[in-house]
């Protein structure tokens, strides 16, 4: 018992912060908020050092498996406690500028923060939905938190209302394999396949309802319709979290239904992820061309990138070809995208004042001019998001890339890059704004001084990993030996 | 990490880049002195650090190093590095290259003492140093290529350094575009390494040559080649662009419309060498195939002898130097072709000083004529300019080749090394390099005779102003002056016939003639002693000397008579055998005639009309109806995903048979 809990140790001092961060928020006057930031920020990074210090060589179980401890698992809580921490760094500032400093966003923040570390080390069906629920539900909130806003509470009700339905069809595809199967346990269901493979179809059905599920967790088309508009209306910092940290969370979950419950219906998985990996290309980066505001087209590219990191996922049956599981190509692809998406998001924070929103693609314009440094950053984001050399970007495509070829799918591939070439023009027309149009103001970036250092070291972070991606790629690899 | 070797050479190719930053980057805030301060700093520390690796190496007897220090990436068996390779050859290149240029560094304090772009002509001399270094010391391919293209693009922008300049523009353009032609060849070279080697380092492509020499490869239709041949022939494509061979030799003259001092430095001493130094180091590729040694040799003998004829119609000071640049760099790769590849790299030395040392004279001149380039308004300089007429006066003697300097060690041997040549093409190559000796003459002592002796043919004006240099120019003219003389009389017995080179380059039994001519060495005296006894070189030169004394001073309307009799072949020279008219004619006219019909045909309807935005339209007006599904109704949303589902359903279960769908 005593090693089971020091194995969910960091979950447990997360909620605890957690929890005692509401009741510490609720006394503090309103003019000392930024207490409960430095402490949420705090929490974090105990939480991390606790990871870290607590990473799992290998893979083990905890109370009756419904809870894994495993290097991706530990990987994977990593990561998103970092982004996380750039998150709050960039919201606090916006949520001061536009004086909507809250406890709430901190606290609720570090309560879906709760809920990706348990969808990542998820051992069953239940403990999955556990972990997505208050995940969601904190998202939900998050976005509501606005509450004058009435995008804001147009986009919470959306997203409320869809993310209902698609938790009811997991649900119901969570009821259908329970039926057949009769675990929970996702290494019971997997074993349970193998040896029942007359009950095929029943399970595909069952598997349908899962997968449609995560398609709308991560926005692959046609389950995207919530993110752009969600995108837009909610705040930029809920924003700069729904695009980065929970895709993380989403992808840990992907691979424990793909992986750990499903590797013998890899064929129709792959065959569904491929219909939804290509959809997703097309639209998102077709629609994103037709957008004038930067957090709508920032959304559409979001749907653009979630469709090449199913190819990663796709690609998992290289493994014996090259000893590399295709996994590892898309654990990089998404911590490289949630780390191009914070910038991205950053910027527009960065870039806002209050009462504007710096979210018209007009507000770019003649940027160079006013502020080359700044201007440099932006344009490292754009053509990382591209996929330009010598950017991370460009590695994450590579690898995935590489990966889709070896597993044989060469016409993905080349459909990949037919539609990478044409989302290059939506990131590479921000740029042409930056540096070849004419002003339209001449108002000053007004950021704080910590605001513009950390954004300045999210922009190299992504210039330093495309010029040497081993560092984060070896890892990857190294994790994702499942 | 690092051991004192790698230190030490991270530093000699850092120091010049640091300063060439600092410099352009910084050069605002540093001011004139400061950009002159930090770039000479790196130049010098570079020189220092090259000095200390040359001790090492040939005096301590240091076996070859080879390492990399960063690796850029690796994919499958293929990886980009940086590594260097510090063996006899490249830190003979090195000590010449960082010693050139330091002196021009300090020169071009005085000589551009006045140009507004002070800062920045550091900056790029600076630059390109370091892409020099880079160049030699690379132990791969790629990082050869890097150094080849970049110091490409500092050549480009120094010959453009007076960008107000129309021909300034057009010489460099030209420089660009022809250097492009060699390069290409080059490129395909290299591809064609990694091709058959799979591999682009020296010590994996040298090992496998022996195994390749037999292999044949089958370029069109079926003509068969041998594929070492078509490896060297490609690879000297590119050296012929960048050492100015026949015929991709007509972006040199034109180049000497940047300043002086990269006249002097990239030039004539070090980039145009780097063809010659690329071959060396091949060597061992080079001599698998006989009949590329053949293409070099014939290749270097035409441009040795013709082009020096065509300094003999100039009347630029420049000019006729930088023909005399071309004709030299011809007899270094004819000693290539002959496989006396110590005998190139030994000339390619002594021509680094005696030619920088010239170039350096004539820009000392040209500040004292007040930038007036045309020697027949000159004249009569002797009594004005002591120091420069020495100085001149020595680098003739050794561009020429009078027994003592060390222009004579480097060419006679050359020329001796031909002589004993067995393959075809080495009696062609001998005569033209024993005419090229009286042309040699011919033309330098016409321009010192023009230049410094004779009547005064300047103006008035020019006349009162005319005044000897500062010390910052002539102080580097002396420095250059003493290698000038005496550098050949120490480094040829053991460069040539010495053990010296040992192991950095290869030459096969049959090929080495430098071996048979050590047989009968005997110390430098005796190369000048048999030079008297066997005087057919020696008569050659005082012939050359000798017309140009009788046409330049004693009989000064002479020359004009003979173009008028001879009009023809005046006419040919003039026009430098036609080169660039038909260069200008056929490829830049018929590129340009090609390219406008392209442009409205191809670009302006196909691509652009149809393709291009043909596309772009139809994307964006997709783009703009598809938006159009994202109404913004949630019942909308919520039905799609249902359809989704349902599609998804519909076709997968279907795929297995609906059949089976029972609990």
């Amino acid at each position: 018992m005593l090693i089971e809990l020091q194995m969910i140790l960091p979950e447990i001092v997360l909620m605890s912060m957690a929890c005692a961060l509401l009741v510490f928020d609720a006394f503090i006057p309103s003019e000392r908020r930024h207490l409960t930031y430095l402490l949420a920020q705090l929490a974090l990074l105990v939480t991390a050092v606790l990871v870290v210090a607590s990473f799992p060589q290998i893979t083990e179980y905890a109370f009756n498996r419904t809870f894994v401890d495993d290097p991706m698992s530990g990987a994977v809580k990593a990561f998103i406690l970092v982004i996380t921490l750039f998150i709050f760094f960039y919201s606090h500032d916006y949520l001061k500028e536009h004086g909507i400093l809250k406890g709430e966003y901190f606290v609720l923040g570090l309560f879906a923060v709760l809920g990706m570390m348990i969808m990542a080390s998820a051992g069953s069906l239940l403990t999955i939905y556990l972990g997505l629920e208050l995940l969601s539900l904190c998202l939900y909130a998050m976005v509501a938190m606005h509450r004058d806003s009435p995008p804001a509470s147009e986009a919470a009700m959306k997203y409320f209302v869809l993310g209902a339905l698609a938790s009811g069809l997991l649900l119901y595809g969570i009821s259908i394999i329970y039926g057949i199967s009769g675990t929970l346990d996702l290494q019971e269901i997997n074993n349970y396949i193998l040896y029942n493979s007359e009950r095929l179809p029943m399970l595909v059905y069952g598997l349908v309802f899962i997968i449609v599920a995560i398609a709308f967790k991560l926005g692959a088309v046609p389950f995207h319709m919530w993110i752009p508009d969600v995108y837009q209306g909610a705040p930029t910092s809920v924003t700069l979290f729904i695009s980065s940290a929970p895709k993380i969370a989403a992808f840990a979950m992907t691979i424990r239904f793909v992986n750990d419950a499903f590797m013998h219906l890899t064929p129709e998985w792959q065959g569904i992820l491929i219909i939804l990996s290509i959809l997703s290309m097309a639209m998102g980066n077709i629609i994103a061309i037709a957008q004038s505001n930067i957090k709508r087209m920032l959304a559409y590219s979001t749907i653009a990138h979630i469709g090449f990191l199913l190819l990663g996922i796709i690609s998992s049956q290289s493994v014996s070809a090259t000893g590399v599981t295709g996994f590892a190509d898309a654990l990089f692809y998404v911590v490289t995208y949630a780390l191009m998406s914070i910038g991205a998001f950053g910027f527009v924070i960065l870039m806002g004042r209050k009462g504007h929103e710096a979210d018209e693609l007009d507000d770019y314009k003649g940027l160079a001019d006013k502020n080359p440094w700044f201007a440099l950053i932006m344009l490292i984001f754009m053509f990382s998001l591209a996929g330009v050399p010598p950017f991370v970007g460009f590695w994450a495509k590579w690898f995935v890339l590489k990966e889709i070829v070896a597993t044989g799918l060469a016409p993905l591939a080349v459909i990949a890059v037919v539609f990478s070439i044409i989302g290059a023009y939506y990131y590479l027309r921000v740029v042409k704004l930056m540096y070849f149009d004419k002003p339209v103001s001449m108002t000053a970036i007004k950021a704080t001084q910590t605001m513009r250092a950390v954004i300045s070291l999210n922009g190299l972070a992504i210039l330093l990993l495309g010029v040497s991606p081993g560092l984060l790629m070896t890892f990857c690899i190294e994790v994702m030996k499942l | 990490m690092f051991n004192d070797l790698q230190t030490l050479c991270l530093v000699i190719v850092l120091a010049p880049l640091a300063g060439a930053l600092l410099a352009g980057l910084g050069g605002g805030i540093l001011g004139r002195a400061g950009a002159h301060t930090v770039t000479i700093l790196g130049v010098l520390v570079a020189t220092i650090c090259s000095f200390v690796v040359f001790k090492q190496v040939i005096v301590d007897g240091m076996p070859p190093a080879d390492f990399t220090v960063y690796e850029w990436l690796s994919s499958g068996n293929f990886s980009l590095q940086v590594g260097f390779l510090i063996d006899p050859l490249t830190v003979t290149m090195m000590s010449v290259v960082t010693f050139v240029s330091l002196m021009i560094h300090v020169y071009t304090i005085g000589y551009m003492h006045d140009d507004p772009g002070y800062t920045r002509f550091f900056s790029y001399i600076s630059l390109f140093t370091f892409a020099m270094l880079m160049l030699v010391m690379a132990n791969n391919f790629m990082q050869l290529f890097f150094g080849w293209e970049a110091v490409g693009v500092v050549s480009y922008l120094l010959i453009g350094f007076w960008y107000q300049r129309e021909s300034a523009i057009f010489a460099n353009l030209k420089a660009f575009l022809v250097n492009r032609v060699g390069d290409f060849g080059f490129l395909i070279g290299i591809a064609a390494v990694l091709m058959y080697f799979n591999s682009l380092d020296y010590a994996d492509v040298f090992a496998g040559a022996p195994d390749l020499a037999g292999q044949q490869i089958t370029l069109y239709g079926t003509e068969v080649w041998s594929v070492m041949t078509f490896i060297c022939i490609c690879l000297f494509i590119g050296a012929m662009g960048k050492s100015a061979q026949v015929p991709l030799h007509v972006w040199l003259p034109d180049s000497m419309e940047g300043p002086t001092p990269i006249s002097a430095l990239i030039h004539a001493a070090t980039m145009v060498t780097a063809g010659i130094f690329m071959v060396a180091r091949m060597s061992p590729l080079f001599e698998f195939s006989e009949t590329a040694l053949n293409f070099v040799m014939f290749i270097g003998a035409v441009t040795a002898l013709f082009m020096g004829l065509l300094g003999l119609v100039q009347n630029d000071i420049k000019r006729v130097i930088a023909y005399s640049t071309l004709s030299q760099l011809g007899y270094m790769t004819v000693a290539l072709g002959a496989s006396a590849y110590a005998a190139a790299i030994f000339h390619l030395a002594t021509h680094a000083f005696f030619k920088a040392l010239l170039f350096l004279a004539a820009g000392s001149v040209i500040i004292g004529m007040h930038h007036e380039q045309d020697m027949r308004k000159m004249g009569g300089l002797y009594r004005y300019m002591p120091v420069t007429w020495i100085c001149c006066f020595l680098g003739t003697l050794a561009l020429i080749g009078f027994p003592g300097t060390s222009g004579f060690f480097s060419k006679d041997m050359i020329i001796e090394a031909v002589h004993l040549s067995t393959l075809p093409a080495a009696g062609f190559a001998y005569w033209s390099l024993v005419i090229g000796v009286i042309v040699t003459a011919l033309y330098s002592f016409r321009l010192f005779f023009m230049t410094f002796h004779g009547s005064e043919r300047m103006d008035r004006d020019t006349w009162e102003h005319i005044h000897e240099s500062p010390a910052v120019v002539w102080v580097p003219l002396c420095a250059l002056a003493i290698p000038s003389i005496f550098i050949g009389l120490f480094l040829v017995g053991p460069m040539l016939f010495e053990n010296y080179f040992a192991g950095s380059i290869l030459v096969q039994e049959q090929h080495n003639v430098l071996a048979t001519l050590g047989e009968d060495y005997h110390g430098p005296w005796g190369l000048i002693v048999h030079s008297f006894t066997s005087p057919m070189i020696l008569l050659c030169m005082a012939t050359g000397i000798f017309l140009a004394w009788i046409g330049y001073l004693k009989q000064p309307d002479l020359p004009g008579k003979l173009a008028g009799w001879l009009k023809w072949p005046y006419r040919v020279l003039v026009n430098k055998y036609g080169f660039d008219a038909f260069n200008q004619i056929i490829f830049a006219g018929g590129a340009r005639k090609l390219g406008a019909l392209l442009w409205q045909i191809g670009d302006v309807k196909l691509i652009d009309g149809l393709v291009v935005n043909g596309t772009a339209l139809t994307v964006r007006w997709f783009s703009g109806v598809i938006r159009h599904l994202q109404t913004g109704y949630l019942y909308h949303y919520a039905f799609a995903m249902i359809i989704g589902l349902v599609f998804l359903l519909v076709f997968f279960v279907h795929r297995i048979g609906f059949a089976g769908l029972t609990p």
